[in-house]
């Protein structure tokens, strides 16, 4: 793997990952996000569909939590996870976890971190942990890590040091376990930085993991409520820095577009896309922009739109739902009557199959009803919708622009 | 079965034009919007090839329609279903007609342009699901009187009513609304039925605002009572319709009653016209019944059945959430070439039936379909 950077100002990085999979061939663009599954699958989604989607990510992020229990299939396999999951040509980031589904704390010893699969509780010792990864073959993967670095709903220095100290000591382990098999050595391991809120075990965490051979760095325990938005980015800046310029950084847990873009201008490289597989869970479709150089005419028009979309009357028109995940400002809630005998797209000038063949009315009569085909058509819309918004950044860094979508997206974030 | 032979007679296939200029019929018609086309005809049995020309293209019959009940074949797209071969399926006015209304779709350019589906569709009158759905529900000379399960306001469900909502639907195929009695019944119900049935497809006929555009079929009844039958079917083929389904049957009857009732059905209609046995799916039953000179069939078990993870093969079916699935790196079916059984194998599928992860279920419901419309009445089964 090689990594070269185009551009680097103000925090951001832009560039290209080179050399990567087994043949050494594939490329992967910065600042990126790689596809979301859920047991190596894209939620709702077959090849045939996942493929009418543009600019789907090179990397798919498997989770190991999904597949652990598989182990035994795979290992008989023998073919890899690729193959398995009928994805022979993707490229693979295994993470440890579901960043939708968090998992319950209280289950990291000094010898073994949990996993939750379906069929329960999975205890992965780092030889355990190393042979389902040898079974999955992946390209890159998480190495087994302490995450945990609150005590209740707060940080606690003390459970922080430890979260630093284990994961270490995993890392130690699972490089020594990976040196011993053929198969683990043509997988790169991506290095954990813990620490929880705390700066100076962040610190260590970053300067101690760097000092290993790993291929990438992952920063875990920055999602979530637990953190402010200010000590959040002054970490993850302070992370990022300490970490040798030419290797990967990815972060789990964020999603949303206007903490993507902060992440992005503290350091990070590479995101998960399982935003838009929530956005979809609560039948609502992306509808932000990111257009940072429209028509002029339309940013009048859309200026007026937006006024008109404040009304209170939309709020008691929704037809009631339980929501775990609040909607956020970026999304449209395809279940409101307005939308009954709206036959427009989901998102005017979206070239999505969704957008293309189908109306609002439609959706919302499949989201009424309950129908399956809703899940498809709303992730096919959000995760190309998602994608594009990477696509944006990217153009926007090269165009010294990143500023003007910045301010684009922080005016929708309310 | 033997595999049928094209027709020894010296009689040519007729062209359409002169299909839809021969059907019998009183006073002057709107130009016909449908036109069959016998292409071979088997020696042995009374099995038929054909060639169906609707308003939205041209089926190969015998043909297998899916069930896309409120306007979706379930987790498939319409460009999946497309691209499976499939050029007719079903949409049920009861559904359609409550969520989200004919006046709804009827702007959104009939039921084609709300699901954006250009292939064929027909639908069904509505009737035989509010008998089945509906705890309340009373049958009238008027018509079929229900309570909305939405908002308990009473409905009434006239023929009149129902042709109205399936030319709001816009489909190519509208069936009459009968008086659907269950095939166990007997006594004089059964007979009230059939020439209930006959006087509201007089009604539905004459409601029919579209017939240049929408064709409205006819439904056979009269249980299993041969006499019955044959009145139906004697007075119903004297009316102008451009095709027939034989109704009231696969409902708890045996096997031979069924068999009994279809042929005698098709012995009794024009050759020159569909017949549709409404409600046949099982593979076994479709070999059968095209044997018997059927041409269309429409079943919910190969859709239904794909979302239990149940996938058919020809030696029956596979339930592919069972422990025996997990270390089978086979595809469903070696000779099947869907999209499914291309990429996938039993374990896969296995693994992710387990998980809540829908595409499993697509997986499988798309390899169920072509399966039906592949399958028992593939491209190669006639001549």
């Amino acid at each position: 793997m090689k990594l070269s950077l185009s551009k680097v100002a103000q925090g951001y990085r832009l560039g290209t990952l080179n050399n990567l999979g087994r043949k050494g061939d594939r490329t992967m663009e910065f600042p990126g996000c790689l596809l979301y599954t859920r047991t190596g699958s894209a939620p709702h989604l077959t090849h045939d569909t996942l493929q009418v989607i543009s600019r789907v990510p090179v990397m798919t992020q498997l989770t190991l939590s999904s597949l652990a229990e598989h182990y035994e299939v795979l290992e008989e396999y023998k073919e890899g996870i690729g193959k398995f999951i009928g994805m022979p040509e993707s490229m693979f980031y295994c993470s440890l976890h579901d960043p939708v589904n968090p998992c319950p704390a209280g289950y990291v010893t000094n010898k073994s971190v949990s996993v939750w699969g379906v069929g329960g509780r999975l205890e992965m010792t780092a030889a355990k942990f190393m042979s389902v990864q040898q079974a999955l073959q992946p390209d890159w993967f998480q190495c087994l890590s302490d995450g945990e670095a609150l005590c209740g709903e707060v940080f606690s220095a003390k459970r922080a040091r430890k979260s630093v100290d284990r994961s270490l000591a995993f890392l130690d382990e699972c490089l020594k376990l990976q040196e011993q098999s053929e198969v683990l050595r043509s997988c790169v391991m991506i290095g954990v930085i813990e620490g929880g809120d705390i700066l100076e075990e962040r610190l260590r965490s970053a300067r101690e993991t760097a000092k290993r051979p790993v291929g990438g760095f992952l920063l875990d325990g920055f999602h979530g409520d637990a953190m402010t938005k200010e000590t959040r980015l002054q970490l993850i800046s302070a992370v990022t820095a300490e970490l040798p310029e030419d290797k990967p950084r990815l972060i789990c847990g964020i999603g949303q577009p206007d903490e993507v873009l902060e992440c992005i201008e503290a350091g990070v490289d590479l995101f998960e896309s399982f935003f838009p597989y929530q956005v979809t869970e609560r039948g609502c479709a992306l509808s932000f922009s990111f257009d940072y150089q429209p028509n002029p005419e339309d940013t009048l028009l859309q200026q007026n739109g937006e006024k008109e979309e404040g009304e209170i009357g939309d709020c008691i028109d929704k037809v009631t739902t339980t929501k775990r995940v609040p909607e956020t400002s970026f999304e449209i809630n395809l279940k409101e009557k307005k939308y009954r005998d709206d036959f427009g797209p989901v998102v005017e000038g979206c070239s999505c199959y969704c957008c293309k063949n189908h109306s609002r009315a439609y959706v919302h009569h499949l989201l009424v009803t309950n129908e399956l085909l809703a899940g498809v058509l709303l992730m096919i819309h959000n995760f190309q919708h998602y994608f594009g918004f990477f696509c944006a950044i990217r153009e926007a860094l090269r165009k010294d622009r990143l500023g003007q979508l910045k301010e684009l997206i922080c005016r929708q974030a309310s | 079965m033997a595999a049928p032979r094209e027709s020894q007679s010296t009689r040519s296939p007729e062209p359409m034009a002169a299909v839809a200029a021969s059907a019998a019929g009183p006073g002057t018609r709107a130009p016909a919007a449908l036109a069959l086309r016998v292409v071979a005809e088997c020696g042995r049995s009374k099995a038929r090839a054909c060639e169906l020309r609707l308003p939205h293209g041209t089926v190969a019959t015998p043909v297998f329609m899916p069930v896309g009940t409120q306007g979706t074949m379930k987790g498939v797209t319409a460009a999946q279903l497309d691209s499976l071969g499939c050029r007719i399926c079903l949409g049920n006015t009861y559904h359609l007609g409550m969520r989200p209304g004919p006046e709804l779709i009827q702007k959104a350019g009939g039921l084609h342009g709300f699901m954006n589906w250009n292939q064929n569709l027909l639908t069904d009158s509505g009737g035989f699901q509010m008998v089945s759905l509906l705890a309340l529900s009373e049958v009238t000379e008027e018509g079929v009187r229900f309570r909305s399960p939405y908002d308990g306001t009473e409905i009434l469900l006239s023929p009149e009513k129902s042709v109205e909502i399936q030319n709001a639907l816009g489909s190519d195929i509208m069936m009459q609304l009968d008086d659907v009695v269950s095939s166990t019944l007997t006594g004089s119900r059964v007979e009230e039925a059939m020439h209930r049935s006959i006087r509201w497809l007089d009604r539905c006929i004459s409601a029919n605002r579209r017939p240049d555009q929408q064709n409205l079929f006819a439904i056979i009844q009269g249980g299993l009572d041969p006499v019955l039958r044959s009145k139906c079917l004697e007075e119903m083929t004297k009316r102008d319709v451009p095709g027939f389904a034989i109704g009231g049957l696969s409902g708890g009857e045996s096997k031979e009653q069924f068999w009994k009732m279809v042929t005698l059905s098709t012995d009794q209609l024009p050759r020159e016209k569909p017949r549709y046995l409404m409600g046949v799916g099982y593979a076994t039953d479709l070999v059968v019944c095209v044997a018997l000179g059927c041409d269309m069939f429409d079943c919910v078990f190969p859709t239904r059945t794909a979302r239990f993870g149940s996938a058919l093969v020809p030696t029956g079916n596979l339930q592919l959430k069972k422990k025996q699935f997990a270390k089978d790196f086979q595809p469903i079916d070696e000779a099947c070439t869907c999209p499914t059984c291309q990429r996938h194998t039993r374990a896969f599928l296995h693994a992710l039936l387990h998980s809540n992860n829908t595409a499993a279920l697509h997986h499988v419901t798309t390899h169920n379909i072509a399966y039906q419309v592949w399958g028992p009445l593939g491209p190669d089964f006639i001549g």
